[in-house]
């Protein structure tokens, strides 16, 4: 098998957002009070098949028919009702709390777009374009920095989940969805598409990677740059302008400008590729190039038939681009 | 009840070719032949179906596993959902309504026993024309393939554009198809349970059963129509150039999710609320009690029924609906809880002071209370909609509906199948394989859906063919597959007393259970048109009137 991406566990009981924290809050408050409902009604059960199962010295004889009680049924029909009074507000307060959140001027916006089977990622402000992996800055509870997502999708529906950082938003065809999320810890968030969405539905991770304020600047810097024009591979971006390649994929300064496959001006800054299917090495690159059906059978990127030496070139070619 | 029904003598000649037979099975009109054939129908597919699952759990079973390709995995889900809903939950519990509902209110068919036989032979022809998608689903004989678009079929994955070929056509009007059946089914049996009650039995007099699919089968009605119009919609977008759910011309992609959800949800509720039959007869015989507040029981069936036609869109938490909307979702979701509340209550108090006899219908009866209280509340968690944006999608959602599908439908089906086994046969089903089959499922389905929670709270979504290692999710379904393997065997189990015990089972009389509704006043079987005179009755238990004629239930109600 393939080296695959690093991976860690991902629990929506480890918040590391204010809104996964309102969340997993009024997680604890209602998974409490099912859990006393459940050992209450749960005894009382146990204790009647225990207390009132039939013994030998019954035989023959019925026990006293009870048809009803208007008290009992008054008493464990207001209860009940109390409770989900109770739970409902505490459900609303959360909601409203979370979407109806009014955006900062300081935020980050992001566009995201699915596709089958990827994520584009476009910073309209910053003039950004990539995929797969987006990058946000930090937002320490001092300087608040959230990011805000307009979740839209290219074909059909698909749902943007980083269990620690968000619940989940679907990106439906014909509709503008979005999303707010303040990591308050650097680091790289995993989640996934999880709205199926065809074939590949399983493969189209997503990674979130949360950057210092300093290491998002450096960042986005490198991202407007265009790709470097190195003569050295031209024999690789032949193969890559000759082919069909970039009539999906777009590099940066170049006549390359599809835009059904994910934007390769800064390929080499992503960790991982096929949108998260393996780690961004020399062999795997190569061998999705190759043959994406051995990676991710069923992916949209058809194999291209290239010899050795023209997969060669171009896996060169892409290495330059970061 | 004033006359002991005598049975009409049997007419049939018994030394008759086996064509014979076979023709006056496929023709019949009879409502206990048409249920059976309903019964024998869904068990069919139970197995198909759980073919299907256990393909899904082997390939879930590690991470990387490449036991079946991720096109295979996604039909095998695809069908195992619309098998187990249309093909097997719906008819089986139609057929138990069949069998039961006209020997209960003392009829001696259906209202209408052509139309009966119509609909079994509709959702028949239903099931077939999904299955023949294997063979012709890419319009060419021999080069098929099942849909693979997930049982919502969401647009646009079901537009042309996503589902090429024939495949998606094939469960369109497979689901259609089978949608007309059951709203026969349905017709038939409100005509029958308002129409054909024998003398004495007013509507507050009627076994719960009666009264529960009364209510299932309005619910019918109304959850199914939807349905249908979306398929003929889905059907207008894939051949007349419509664009209702095309979302590449302006289409709505949401509008199919509403469409699917409000028969979605109340679908949930047709099926369950016959499983409530099931169990509101069962519990009281072998507690040996009337069942404990009769009238409240009915009015929080009636209360479920309404309350579940406005909690569609909980399924659609995600699709980015405003906080107004989401707020009144949550509340009418967690309002469906308080009705559900006082039926699991009021089983309760009917096993409250009895003397409960552990027979295996019994112990499904109890594992059901359990399992359905544990279903119930995971409902209650995901209609804190926050919550379920965590939630939904996810292995979760998986583990929680069928807990409430297996966990509670199934088992209350497990009890109904030893219940009324020696009324429909003549014959007990074996106790000993009964409790096997029973300690087997517990244990089986517990690894399985006990387990199965805990990956959704670790971020696995649902309907992916494979994992990554190291999201702590290995181990987890690892358990969930062997789960999954016990209650197959269990299953096999089941069926095979199913079998042997039509032979060589003891013989039953006509009131093994010492029970106190009609059908156990006639022979087993049932004779043909059930009573030779039409019983009268004076309350809602006229066996216990009859046993008890000191002391009739016909005093106090």
């Amino acid at each position: 098998m393939l080296d695959a991406p690093s991976t860690h566990i991902t629990s929506v009981f480890a918040p590391a957002s204010t809104s996964a924290r309102a969340i997993y809050d009024l997680s604890l408050f209602v998974l409490a009070v099912t859990a006393v409902i459940f050992v209450i009604v749960g005894s009382l059960l146990l204790y009647s098949i225990v207390r009132f199962r039939h013994r030998a010295a019954d035989a023959g004889r019925e026990p006293a028919q009870v048809y009803g009680s208007t008290q009992i049924e008054l008493a464990w029909t207001v209860i009940p009702v109390l409770i989900v009074v109770v739970l409902f507000l505490a459900t609303a307060r959360v909601i409203h709390g979370i979407q109806d959140a009014p955006k900062p001027p300081t935020a980050v916006e992001v566009i995201a777009i699915g596709h089958q089977f990827w994520w584009e990622f476009r910073y309209p402000k910053l003039g950004i374009v990539t995929a797969n992996e987006l990058h946000i800055p930090v937002s320490d509870p001092p300087r608040s920095v959230p990011t805000y997502l307009t979740l839209l999708s290219a074909d059909t529906d698909h749902s943007f989940w980083i269990p620690e950082l968000a619940g989940k938003t679907d990106l439906i065809p014909n509709r503008v969805n979005e999303m707010w999320m303040d990591p308050q810890r650097t680091g790289v968030f995993l989640g996934q598409c999880a709205q199926y969405c065809g074939t590949q539905h399983a493969k189209m991770l997503l990674r979130v990677v949360v950057d210092s304020a300093e290491d998002f600047e450096a960042w986005t810097r490198t991202q407007r740059l265009s790709a470097p024009q190195d003569h050295e591979v031209m024999a690789g971006r032949r193969v890559f302008e000759t082919t069909a390649c970039m009539n999906c994929h777009a590099v940066g300064g170049t006549a390359a400008n599809g835009l059904f496959g994910p934007d390769l001006t800064h390929l080499m800054s992503r960790h991982t590729i096929a949108s998260g299917a393996a780690e961004n090495t020399r062999e795997n690159l190569r061998l999705w190039i190759e043959n994406p059906e051995a990676l991710k059978p069923g992916s949209l990127m058809p194999a291209m038939k290239l010899t050795d030496a023209e997969l060669d070139a171009l896996v060169r070619y892409l290495e330059t681009l970061r | 009840m004033s006359s002991p029904a005598t049975a009409i003598r049997q007419t049939e000649v018994l030394d008759q070719p086996w064509v014979e037979t076979l023709h006056q099975w496929v023709t019949t009109v009879d409502h206990k032949r048409v249920g059976i054939l309903y019964i024998l129908y869904a068990l069919v597919f139970l197995v198909i179906g759980g073919i299907e699952a256990v393909t899904i759990r082997i390939q879930l079973m590690s991470p990387h596993n490449d036991f079946v390709s991720p096109q295979v995995f996604n039909r095998m889900f695809t069908m195992h959902g619309t098998t187990m809903i249309f093909f097997v939950a719906m008819p089986i519990l139609f057929g138990f309504g069949n069998y039961l509902v006209p020997l209960m209110i003392g009829a001696r068919d259906m209202a209408f026993p052509r139309l009966n036989a119509f609909s079994f032979w509709l959702s028949a022809l239903s099931g077939f024309l999904l299955y023949f998608s294997f063979l012709g689903g890419s319009g060419l004989y021999g080069a098929g393939s099942a849909p693979d678009m997930g049982w919502w079929a969401y647009a646009p994955l079901a537009a042309r554009a996503f589902s090429p070929g024939s495949s998606a056509d094939y469960w369109t009007i497979a689901v259609l198809v089978s949608g007309f059946g059951s709203i026969g089914t349905a017709v038939n049996l409100i005509a029958t349970i308002l129409c054909m009650r024998c003398p004495g039995m007013t509507l507050g007099r009627m076994p719960l059963l009666s009264w529960l699919y009364l209510t299932m089968s309005g619910l019918a009605l109304i959850g199914i129509t939807p349905l249908s119009a979306a398929q003929l919609m889905l059907l207008v977008d894939r051949y007349l150039g419509g664009h209702f759910f095309d979302t590449q011309a302006g289409g709505s992609a949401t509008l199919w999710m509403h469409f699917f959800w409000i028969f979605g949800h109340p679908e949930v509720y047709i099926l369950v609320i016959p499983a409530f039959a099931f169990i509101s007869e069962i519990i009281p015989v072998f507690s040996r009690k009337p069942i404990f507040g009769y009238p409240v029981m009915v009015a929080a069936t009636v209360c479920i029924a309404f309350v579940s036609m406005s909690v569609w869109a909980h399924h659609m938490f995600t699709i980015g609906m405003n906080s107004y909307a989401n707020s009144f979702f949550a509340i009418t979701t967690m309002a469906v809880g308080v009705p559900t509340g006082i039926k699991i209550f009021n089983w309760l108090g009917t096993m409250w002071g009895g003397r409960i006899q552990f027979k295996t219908p019994m112990l499904f009866s109890i594992a059901f209370l359990f399992q359905f209280l544990i279903a119930g509340l995971t409902g209650i968690i995901q209609a804190a909609v926050p919550f379920d944006w965590q939630l939904s999608l996810s292995y979760f959602v998986v583990a929680h509906f069928h807990y409430v599908i297996v966990g509670g439908i199934l088992f209350a089906l497990f009890a109904a199948f030893y219940y009324w086994y020696p009324k429909v046969t003549g014959r007990m089903l074996s106790e000993r394989l009964g409790k096997l089959h029973f300690w087997l499922f517990v244990i089986g389905f517990h690894l399985c859906f006990d387990v199965m929670h805990i990956p959704g709270l670790l971020g696995m979504p649902r309907r992916i063919y494979t994992y990554e290692p190291g999201r702590g999710w290995d181990t987890l379904n690892l358990i969930v597959t062997i789960g999954a393997f016990i209650q197959g065997i269990a299953v096999l189990v089941f069926l095979w007393n199913l079998i042997v015990s039509c032979w060589k089972g003891a013989e039953a009389g006509n009131d093994p259970w010492d029970a106190w509704t009609l059908e156990w006043s006639v022979s087993s079987p049932p004779p043909a048109y059930n009573f030779a005179s039409i019983p009268r009755v004076a309350s809602r238990r006229p066996l216990w009137d009859r046993k008890h004629p000191e002391d009739p239930d016909s005093r106090y109600e």
